[in-house]
């Protein structure tokens, strides 16, 4: 029985860390190229899951068509966010970065609070079955989706960086932004762009969530568990992200386990994350591919 | 530190000892005292709504300081203040239930607890800075915060703590015009010990690693030791703050040290000034009035237009989103805080009708 319990724990584990890894990739792609640490990662997904609920139960649009506009929205509004707020803070020391993206997300999420309530909205049903069977165990088919769409970021992601046009100028710009600039890549877009693709695939990640658990303030956690995943894997690394969302996944279902069969200490997984994150910086500030920066005078 | 550049005919600095007084100025002390005269004859006009605000500012006042000291003088980040100022609150809380230490005396000792904790957090900072150090402290909130729910015998948990009212030579404090007389003498002294501190050598210290901490480490600063003594200056503070505010509300619940706290002290170091001591307690003084000046401006608008009721029903979130956009708009419009825009209205009138 513990040990089914456990399996399931695990899966659990691997897709909710796959999904963190998603989230952690788009904070990451923000931080590579804008320098930029954004503390309002968990407000996209709560912009883009209530965003597309709004379409599909008050406009009653079908959900193929709901989506797309959910990104055409959120694409819109992370080019708007960074050229209204952050552009003006570029140069700032690091402190009125952190506390601009602070200020926002608190703002959103007062803003969103009173417009659809503090209770969760279960999302209308999309898949026609309750749960799908993966080697005797059942798993929500949202979950399965959620697992196949990361994975199609994540392929995209690295096609995207590698081969198109805008991802080396990207890939430029982070590695050095005079010199990007100076080879005619406009950084004003980069930026821009950056903001846009983050917004979007982070709102994806908020309807996969909102499909699972119902569309609620809590999402916005995630942008909170964010931050052991990408210290974890390194704040500069996409890779790093996605095995730091995954390590964040596992240990805190693990904590979990560990909690209910034996500690009995309640809410252990909420904690533990953070436990690690300390842990890591005092071992390995750098995380596991992050790059290290050496200072000279 | 920021000293003036602006000052007035006839005032000569002969020794280092006089250019390093407190009080730039005899004009800027006799300033001070009279805003003192002003603020101790404040509770005999004012109503006991407006008194309360001002004890309100009085202990936040005292803990924004420590964070300024921290993020403003010694260019440290942290977004776990909140955690240590419920530290202070629910350390005092212990001290005088358990050991009947009185209260008066609970209070500094709370913040010397305080003051330890905080050395024990600030390890990191020893080792890391800017954006690792927020993160790290970021962590350290959701930790203690997690250690207050759990931490029955020190915190009663989720049942909280009850503080008890203070007592000064067998005559109880009650009542919020005399509390208010205690809070004031804490923040007096606790901003002389500031304003002091800052004109030391450990203050320099703390301006230098601010400025240039690899510049500051050949001058021979001990950076590691500098950055850990500036956690646990401004956790002292912080816990005296926590600790006033503990027994001003009689009742201690870990509910009130959340992020949010956390996010609002540094609101206010930004709206007033970072590394300011004035500014602190001109941008706490805006962040306590601000849920308020919202509501205000929220009501006027039922008396000009009409009831409308998704405003009022949202009015605990419209005052959360002007905390937010007020911290954004302050960021982009006047990065140097309120203490900035004072400046300029003095020099204006100093300068006047010439300000080039």
């Amino acid at each position: 029985m513990t040990s089914s319990l456990l399996l399931q724990l695990i899966i659990n584990g691997l897709i909710v860390g796959t999904l963190y890894g998603v989230v952690a990739m788009c904070f990451v792609l923000i931080y590579k190229s804008t320098q930029v640490v954004n503390f309002a990662q968990g407000e996209f997904l709560l912009i883009g899951a209530w965003t597309c609920w709004w379409l599909v139960t008050s406009m009653e649009l079908p959900f193929w068509f709901a989506f797309p506009m959910t990104f055409v929205f959120m694409m819109v509004f992370g080019i708007v966010l960074q050229m209204v707020v952050l552009r003006p803070l570029i140069g700032e020391p690091v402190i009125s970065v952190i506390m601009v993206t602070i200020g926002l997300s608190i703002f959103f999420q007062a803003v969103i609070k009173s417009i659809f309530g503090v209770w969760a909205q279960p999302f209308p049903e999309i898949f026609p079955v309750k749960s799908v069977d993966v080697f005797g165990l059942a798993v929500q088919p949202a979950y399965l989706m959620s697992l196949v769409v990361s994975l199609v970021i994540m392929v995209a992601f690295a096609w995207f960086f590698k081969y198109s046009r805008m991802g080396l100028a990207m890939r430029a710009t982070a590695f050095n932004q005079q010199v990007a600039q100076s080879l005619g890549i406009s950084v004003k877009n980069v930026f821009a762009m950056a903001w846009a693709i983050s917004a979007m695939v982070s709102a994806l990640a908020g309807v996969v969530v909102g499909m699972v658990n119902g569309v609620s303030s809590a999402l916005s956690f995630f942008g909170i568990k964010v931050f052991p995943a990408v210290i974890v894997g390194g704040l500069d690394s996409i890779v790093g992200a996605i095995i730091g969302g995954l390590i964040i996944g596992l240990l805190e279902n693990l904590a979990e386990y560990a909690d209910g069969q034996f500690l009995h200490l309640g809410n252990l997984y909420t904690v533990a994350p953070f436990y690690v994150l300390v842990i890591i910086l005092m071992i390995k500030p750098y995380g596991l591919f992050g790059t290290k920066t050496i200072e000279r005078v | 530190m920021i000293s003036s550049s602006l000052i007035p005919c006839g005032q000569f600095k002969t020794s280092y000892a006089r250019d390093t007084t407190i009080f730039l100025t005899p004009a800027s002390r006799n300033f001070c005292i009279l805003g003192l005269v002003v603020a101790m004859a404040a509770p005999w006009v004012l109503s006991n709504y407006l008194i309360s605000l001002l004890i309100q500012i009085g202990f936040f006042g005292i803990a924004a300081l420590g964070l300024n000291i921290l993020v403003g003088c010694t260019g440290q980040i942290s977004l776990g203040h909140a955690a240590f100022f419920g530290f202070g609150a629910f350390a005092s809380a212990w001290l005088n239930n358990i050991f009947g230490i009185p209260v008066l005396l609970a209070i500094p000792l709370a913040g010397v607890m305080t003051t330890l904790l905080g050395l024990l957090f600030g390890i990191p900072a020893g080792r890391l800075k800017g954006l690792y150090l927020a993160i790290a402290t970021f962590a350290s909130q959701f930790i203690l915060e997690d250690f207050f729910s759990r931490a029955n015998w020190f915190t009663g948990g989720s049942s909280g703590a009850m503080a008890g009212p203070i007592n000064l030579l067998g005559y109880e404090v009650s009542g919020d015009r005399a509390f208010f007389y205690v809070v004031l003498a804490f923040v007096v002294v606790m901003f002389l010990l500031g304003t002091n501190l800052l004109r030391t050598r450990d203050g320099r210290a703390f301006v230098a690693v601010r400025d240039h901490y690899l510049s500051a480490e050949v001058m021979g600063i001990n950076l590691t030791k500098y950055r850990i003594l500036s956690f646990g200056i401004s956790s002292f503070y912080a816990g005296v703050g926590g600790a006033l505010y503990g027994h001003y509300l009689g009742y201690v619940s870990a509910e009130g040290f959340t992020i949010l706290l956390s996010i609002q002290f540094l609101g206010m170091i930004i709206i007033g000034g970072m590394g300011s001591v004035m500014g602190t307690l001109m941008g706490t003084a805006f962040m306590v009035l601000l849920p308020e000046a919202t509501e205000a401006a929220v009501s006027t608008i039922k008396h000009v237009i009409g009831d409308i009721p998704a405003v009022t029903s949202a009015l605990a979130y419209i005052k959360e989103a002007a905390i937010g956009l007020a911290i954004v708009l302050f960021l982009i419009f006047e990065p140097d805080g309120l203490v900035h825009r004072w400046r300029l209205i003095k020099s204006y009138w100093k300068l006047y009708p010439f300000s080039y």
